[in-house]
């Protein structure tokens, strides 16, 4: 079908298969739901965080090993506790452990650097490999028995010997009490040397060698907290130009801030908003335009938002309105006040560009996930399941039936089931592989050229 | 052969081979310790042994700790004896090599300031041979944390090596200017100045001057401000004649650049960019540019370059100062102190009060003493303050009466501001201030606010009000205190709060020595002692303290007749601590 074909990159193909990560269990366990996927700039490195704090790395293994057909699966590389549940006693609030974001640093070694980060405190983890253990002692032989101290007629200096691979992750600093509300966001500039986090109202810049002070850029709360509004949503540093940075609210507008401008960004130097509407205002008109993601293109010329039924692409050199628009599940707007009460309105759907920017990706409902092609403007509705996860199975296309009859391979809107989301997803920077988390399970799919 | 130090018998060799294992030990703090006593093993090992198993060890151990790699970087910068001599010093560089690519900035520092360290120990061959070609393999490494390094590694090896090289070297560097990463050419515009310091003038002109006006204007604003510094370096170094063309672009950009970051570098450095470029260029161009800071519509910039105010007219050449800063600079200044920001208020507030040293009685009386009165009233507690540390400059010029009845209210206010840190800065310039205003005058304005710090409720200002007491009793005299101070805090001794009870046992403990022996024993032992049976336990603890205190000043008679027997009551009190405060208040005096 037309709807099949290569959505992501122009070329003609197939999505399919790979592989998939976690327990099979249909029981399952809160902590193991996946909050966040990122790929290091690479592509080698995949890393996810849950909600019991955890962050597992997966690596790509190098191809053309004795598997002819594996294209490189991705392995666990390195699982380590991030954060842990915490209690803040002058607050009396609970602190929980779930990851919310995680960005990689820029390789600058042997070694793989990241960010993670939970409702508070921001952390830099360092991933390294060693190889080698030093042997010999001068107290001990062996078989660890001491030696008389009084028979030591000879120093003996350690030797290195080589020894199975250990993949190490410590902790290198952590960047705690800056934030009141909750972090949504954090972003590492181009200049590789400072990052911004930001909560619900204030964006908070941070110098990645600095943990005891950051500078706060954006405040928007107001001194009465009864008069307030709106909330930041998202945040997120140009990929170039490193005085630029956006975030977007729950008001549905975006703001681009330059540093250079001023010490303190309260005043944006580009706002852009879509006009409403009229005629589709609603109750929920507020609820769904506010923003759950915002994503700068690779290239730095656009960027895509994502509010509730649909993805916006802007050219930043126009702020009036989106360059293009998206709907991800439009059968839903006559479900809204039925999501309204199960509080599925406000779940926080991601997007995520390929690497080329020519497709999008974000998620929906029933595992379902949906991509759009921003040259041929065909988009395609895919399906996280195990049903279809044997090794290269094609993706089938999914289509929602929306009123009327409903044809053979399509679902009703009815029989959708909310509880199945997707709300994080990752694309590879150069390939065609895509990470999509469901639930507790992590789905790996590439394409496969006709 | 060299012989084995620690090979002659069992026991010496004992503490070494703990050391030894202790390198690997799971505790940091061992290891640390042994790291920090490597020297003592590469001395028992003989210099063979250290070449040739310690060093290979020590190069594969870049897993450790930072601290621990902090120390052993540091460490290696003084290994060439134990490696027998600048013969074999090329043998740290393996070590050193890789802890200048580990990612934590502290340690690589480090490891290149011992590769600096022991490039000099290299004969003008091994530089050649051993040093340059690990230079080189660190600025073509993959990761930039290599290369970074060699950033600071180029000024040390190019004075050394020969032509050929030397053309490699700047190659090098000029690669590195123009990495793709931030952080190599952050690095690069930081070492641009040291660079150019050993560069043959021509070289400078031809290689590092478009270098330079290519990181100035580089895309990440933190190469630019970089570039700034360098600014300072390269113009120390060109002839007066080359400054306009080759310098001069590159700073009026920087004065301008987009980025309030790099134009608050410029304000930061503008004194030493001011010496740099001598009178003649500041007179026509920095200047202005100044004026141009001082009005900038950052106030992060601002206040950078309202803290440089009195420098930058002091440097000034002499001809010409008066006029340019009364015409030019004062303008500016007025204007800062109703700035918006109250940062900028307090940087102007700093500095200001030195402009009268350099304009003199009249014209600080006519244009500077508004200003400073303004500031005075100024709603920021932090730019009265700021006013009130540096009245001794004024004082010289004008004398402070000229000021004293604007000061008065001034201090008065932020005497009771409702934050304790305030009431504490303030008390800290009371002697300052009690010296220039004279005893008269404290007496009659001043005195009462000394004393209602004692009894202010956050305990930091009341022991502030009682070091400020002694302070003042040195400065006005035993006979000064016991008219005015001692009456006051003696009475205080039977305030129903006890809190208060104890300030007068901290104020005796802190004025004994002042006030003397008369005073101490006639006035202030009676109320110690009597304070001995205070109900409150921690009352009674401080006269055991207090009693400690003011002993060396009292006469053997009064420590043996009065002081040893409520000690030794105390002693046996039913409370721990007063009980262990008079005991050792009786060791201390030897009454025990």
């Amino acid at each position: 079908g037309a709807g099949n074909a290569g959505v992501g990159g122009g070329n003609d193909f197939q999505w399919c298969f790979s592989q998939v990560k976690g327990a099979i269990d249909e029981d399952v366990a809160e902590a193991d739901i996946i909050s966040t996927v990122e790929f290091n700039y690479s592509g080698d490195l995949l890393a996810t965080g849950d909600k019991g704090g955890r962050v597992v790395i997966f690596q790509r293994e190098q191809e053309g090993n004795n598997r002819s057909h594996s294209r490189g699966e991705y392995n666990v590389y390195s699982t380590f506790q991030s954060h842990e549940p915490e209690f803040d006693y002058l607050k009396s609030l609970e602190i929980e452990e779930k990851i919310n974001k995680i960005r990689w640093l820029p390789q600058q070694n042997a070694a793989h650097f990241l960010l993670s980060t939970n409702d508070k405190t921001i952390k830099l983890w360092k991933i390294s490999e060693r190889d080698k253990r030093a042997e010999g002692y001068n107290l001990k032989d062996e078989n660890g028995r001491l030696r008389d101290p009084f028979r030591i007629t000879s120093l003996r200096v350690p030797v290195l010997k080589p020894m199975d691979l250990m993949v190490e992750a410590s902790p290198r600093r952590i960047f705690a009490n800056a934030h009141t509300y909750h972090i949504n966001s954090i972003s590492v500039n181009s200049d590789h040397e400072t990052y911004l986090s930001a909560d619900d109202l204030r964006i908070n810049l941070w110098h990645l060698e600095i943990t005891d002070r950051s500078f706060n850029i954006v405040d928007i709360k107001p001194a009465n907290m009864e008069e307030l509004t709106e909330v930041i949503t998202a945040a997120e540093c140009h990929p170039n130009q490193c005085n630029v940075f956006v975030y977007s609210s729950s008001k549905g507008t975006i703001r681009l801030c330059d540093m250079r401008a001023s010490a303190l960004c309260d005043r944006h130097s580009k706002f852009f908003e879509e006009p409403e509407d009229p005629s589709s205002r609603s109750f929920f008109s507020e609820i769904i335009s506010s923003i759950s993601d915002v994503k700068f293109s690779h290239s730095g010329r656009y960027m895509m938002t994502r509010d509730y039924l649909s993805v916006k692409v802007w050219d930043l050199n126009m702020e009036s309105r989106p360059v293009e628009t998206y709907q991800v599940h439009e059968y839903l707007r006559s479900k809204l006040c039925s999501l309204y009460e199960n509080d599925c309105i406000f779940d926080k759907f991601e997007c995520c560009w390929n690497g080329s920017d020519n497709a999008i990706m974000t998620g929906s409902y029933n595992n379902f996930f949906r991509m759009f092609d921003r040259n041929t403007r065909r988009d395609i509705t895919l399906e996280a399941s195990r049903e279809s996860s044997k090794p290269r199975a094609i993706l089938k296309p999914r289509k929602v039936c929306t009123g009327g009859k409903r044809k053979k391979d399509e679902i009703s809107v009815d029989s959708l089931d909310f509880n199945k989301k997707i709300l994080h997803t990752a694309w590879h920077p150069k390939e065609n592989i895509i990470a999509v988390a469901a639930t507790n399970n992590l789905y790996i799919f590439q394409d496969k050229i006709n | 052969m060299s012989k084995m130090a620690g090979a002659d018998g069992d026991d010496s060799l004992y503490p070494i081979a703990v050391l030894i294992d202790e390198l690997r030990n799971e505790d940091v703090q061992l290891r640390l310790n042994s790291i920090k006593k490597l020297s003592t093993i590469a001395l028992a090992l003989g210099v063979e042994r250290t070449r040739t198993e310690l060093l290979p060890f020590l190069t594969d151990t870049i897993y450790d700790e930072d601290e621990v790699l902090l120390a052993l970087a540091e460490q290696l910068g003084s290994f060439t004896v134990l490696v027998g001599g600048p013969e074999y010093v090329h043998c740290l560089l393996p070590p050193l090599e890789s802890l200048a690519t580990v990612e934590e900035t502290v340690v690589r520092d480090k490891a290149v300031e011992s590769l600096r360290k022991i490039s000099h120990e290299h004969s003008p061959e091994d530089l050649e041979a051993h040093f340059e070609p690990l230079v080189k393999r660190l600025a073509s490494g993959d990761w930039f944390t290599s290369r970074t390094s060699a950033c600071g590694l180029f000024s040390v090896c190019y004075p050394r090596v020969s032509k050929s090289t030397k053309s490699e070297i700047r190659q090098h560097f000029r690669t590195l200017c123009s990495d793709d990463t931030p952080m190599v050419r952050r690095a690069a515009a930081s070492k641009l100045g040291e660079f150019a310091k050993v560069l043959e003038l021509e070289y400078v002109k031809s290689d590092l001057i478009p270098l330079f006006a290519a990181l100035a204007s580089d895309e990440q604003d933190s190469v630019r401000l970089l570039a700034v510094e360098a600014c300072v370096s390269i113009a120390q170094l060109l002839p007066q004649e080359d400054l306009e063309k080759l310098v001069m672009p590159t700073l009026r950009q920087a004065t301008e650049d987009k980025s309030w970051r790099v134009r608050y570098m410029v304000a930061d450095k503008f004194s030493e960019l001011q010496k740099a470029v001598g009178p003649e260029i500041t007179e026509n161009d920095l200047v202005p540019s100044f004026q141009n800071l001082l009005k900038d519509c950052e106030a992060e910039v601002r206040a950078a370059a309202a803290n440089k105010v009195k420098e930058f007219c002091e440097n000034l050449p002499a001809d010409s100062r008066e006029t340019i800063i009364m015409n030019s600079i004062l303008p500016c200044v007025k204007e800062l102190v109703s700035d918006t920001n109250q940062h900028v208020k307090s940087a102007l507030a700093s500095v200001i009060m030195g402009l009268s040293t350099i304009l003199g009685k009249d014209n600080t009386i006519e244009h500077l003493l508004p200003l400073f009165l303004a500031q005075l009233k100024d709603e920021c507690p932090e730019v009265r303050l700021n006013i009130i540390s540096n009245l001794d400059c004024v004082n010289e010029v004008i004398g402070i009466r000229q000021l004293s009845q604007s000061l008065l209210p001034a201090i008065v206010e932020l005497a009771e501001d409702a934050k304790w840190r305030v009431r504490l800065a303030i008390i800290e310039y009371m002697p300052l201030l009690a010296g220039q205003l004279g005893m008269e005058f404290f007496d009659e304005k001043l005195n009462s606010l000394c004393m209602a710090w004692l009894v202010d409720h956050v305990y930091a200002i009341r022991e502030a009000a009682t070091c400020n007491l002694m302070k003042l009793v040195e400065r006005f005299g035993a006979s000064w205190a016991q008219s005015t101070i001692v009456p006051k805090v003696l009475g205080m001794a039977s305030d129903p709060n006890y809190l208060h009870r104890m300030t007068t046992l901290f104020c005796i403990s802190a004025l004994s020595e002042a006030c003397g022996q008369e005073i101490t024993t006639k006035q202030m032992l009676p109320i110690v002692l009597k304070m001995s049976e205070d109900q409150v336990a921690n009352v009674r603890f401080n006269v055991a303290k207090s009693l400690q205190k003011i002993g060396p000043v009292l006469e053997n008679s009064a420590l043996q007749a009065e002081v040893r027997p409520v000690l030794e009551k105390l002693a046996t009190d039913q409370d721990m601590d007063v009980k262990y405060f008079a005991q050792e208040a009786m060791t201390v005096l030897s009454l025990a």
